[in-house]
């Protein structure tokens, strides 16, 4: 008998499906030509990498020639951010919030020790940041915003279209880390006043390593690597063509299927969320509406996150305590932190993301053994025994 | 990431629990990670007749705490001081270098357990 697979943790990477990796095949050894070139089979795969580009502008109401393929989210994220720091003359003022991910967080403390100022804006408990604060913190230097779409960790959604508007009015250029958001909910690049967008092919089922990033036309920013023309020179560098045909073939399909998928993550989302709060002290995390179609975070209390993690591995249950490139960390996440929790409530934290393939007999099984896992794992705790 | 001794004893932890006529507690926390333990002792001539922990911790921390109980049960006190936090990881085969500092909470609430039932008891 084969072992029990459920994976619940779409958010940290997705598998490719079948008609990716088929799209993608043929550039390994078949269409092997460099795109640069200009023989015959160098220009077969310009098409394709063009093609991928027209998909990938498609799915974000953008136009061709503001897409920039690159390695992923993170590096997507440090070319517009030390990109736009380093094309100015001076230093200059950067707002983002408490809660990005680390490949926007870790940019601005750096931009701060290279002499630019950055405020880090505060999110209320259910993790939203308020554009009055937004518009409160701008200064007569600020020049960037940069504020995620969607919290990778607690699934909340920020109010993208209202600090978009604030930020063309001041005519700041405003960037969103929407690595989380591209294929699970519509996004216009004009309708929200995005200047600048981030995501990444592996997190709707396309192939890691390969990612993109949207710049409106006129925008300048220095380019972080040298030495060649690709990607209209701001992002040098023979093109991952087999990637960015899947990044092209992945953000086609998951964005076509948004209307009819969306509905279906939320129901099993919410199923989820109702059944594990039937548990006793355990809490939500995130906002409940304003939420990722596909998060669950939820804390347990009297329990450490990584004990069920454990457990649920040995049942076959694949999730994640909080993002999963900060799990090298004993500290509690800093999105955690920044909605207020405890330092126990916050270690109890687990999160489940859904995505293709999960299904109502996945819930069933999983609604069945977490209780169990809590219990478990209760009675072994000490705050617990000391609460009743 | 854990061995399979390490899984085995958290998923099937030995001694757990709570002794309601303990002779000694003893409790650590860890200020790396917030998590705590805490050990009943029960003592006769000199010796650990019973030994009963709880733990909030990670899958490292419980495991060390049930490993820990099971090397000391029937040792005398002074051979109980002698054991540290390294044996335990080691009886465990060994942990992960991040969780290394997971397993210095058994030992550790082990000894805090046994000086304060010395304490209590030179006391009288
Ligand atoms: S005891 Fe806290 S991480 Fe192991």
């Amino acid at each position: 008998m084969t072992k029990k697979l459920i994976y619940m943790d779409h958010g940290a990477t997705t598998p490719v499906r079948e008609e990716v990796l088929k799209a993608m095949l043929p550039y390994f050894n078949e269409y092997y030509g460099n795109p640069s070139s200009l023989h015959a089979p160098g220009r077969e795969v310009r098409r394709a990498v063009e093609e991928a580009r027209q998909k990938t502008a498609a799915a974000l109401g953008a136009k061709p020639e503001e897409i920039y393929f690159t390695s992923g989210g993170t590096e997507s994220n440090n070319l517009v951010l030390y990109g736009s720091a380093e094309k100015r003359a001076s230093a200059g003022h950067i707002i983002t919030t408490g809660i990005e991910h680390h490949a926007v967080f870790d940019v601005c403390q750096d931009l701060e020790k290279r002499g630019h100022r950055v405020t880090y804006l505060p999110v209320d408990r259910y993790g939203r940041v308020s554009p009055a604060d937004v518009e409160k913190a701008i200064t007569s230097d600020t020049f960037l915003i940069s504020i995620m779409a969607a919290n990778n960790e607690i699934g909340t959604l920020q109010p993208v279209s209202e600090i978009g508007l604030i930020a063309k009015s001041k005519g700041i250029l405003f960037h969103t880390d929407a690595v989380q958001v591209v294929g699970q909910l519509p996004l216009d690049v004009n309708d929200l006043n995005i200047d600048a967008l981030s995501l990444s092919a592996h997190k709707f089922n396309g192939p890691k390593g390969v990612g993109a990033l949207y710049i409106r036309r006129g925008t300048k920013i220095t380019p972080l690597y040298r030495g060649g023309g690709q990607e209209r020179k701001l992002r040098p560098g023979t093109e991952n063509v087999p990637g960015i045909v899947g990044l092209g073939k992945a953000v086609e399909l998951s964005v076509a299927e948004i209307p009819t998928k969306r509905a279906a993550t939320e129901k099993l989302r919410d199923r989820l969320i109702a059944g594990l709060l039937k548990i006793d002290d355990v809490i939500l995390n995130g906002h409940p509406e304003e939420r990722l179609p596909g998060n669950i975070n939820v804390s347990f209390r009297h329990i450490e996150g990584e004990s069920v993690l454990l457990s649920l591995d040995l049942e076959g249950i694949a999730a994640s305590s909080g993002s999963a490139c900060s799990s090298g960390s004993l500290e509690p996440s800093h999105v955690l932190k920044a909605i207020g929790l405890d330092h126990p409530t916050a270690h109890g934290s687990v999160r489940f993301t859904l995505g293709l393939g999960n299904s109502d007999a996945d819930l069933d099984y999983t609604l069945e053994k977490i209780p169990l896992i809590v219990e478990r794992l209760r009675n072994i705790s000490p705050t617990y025994h000391s609460r009743q | 990431m854990y061995n399979e001794k390490v899984v085995d004893h958290f998923t099937n932890p030995r001694n757990v629990g709570e002794l309601t006529d303990a002779d000694a507690i003893g409790e650590t926390g860890s200020f790396k990670c917030g998590d705590t333990m805490k050990i009943f002792l029960k003592v006769k001539d000199n010796r650990i007749e019973d030994i009963k922990f709880l733990t909030f911790g990670c899958g490292a921390a419980i495991a060390s705490s049930s490993m820990m109980t099971e090397m000391v049960k029937g040792k005398t006190l002074d051979e109980a001081m002698e054991i540290s936090n390294k044996d335990v990881s080691d009886r465990l085969g060994g942990l992960p270098p991040l969780k290394l500092h997971c397993s210095n909470l058994a030992a550790d609430a082990l000894h805090d357990a046994i000086n304060n039932y010395r304490k209590s008891h030179e006391a009288v």
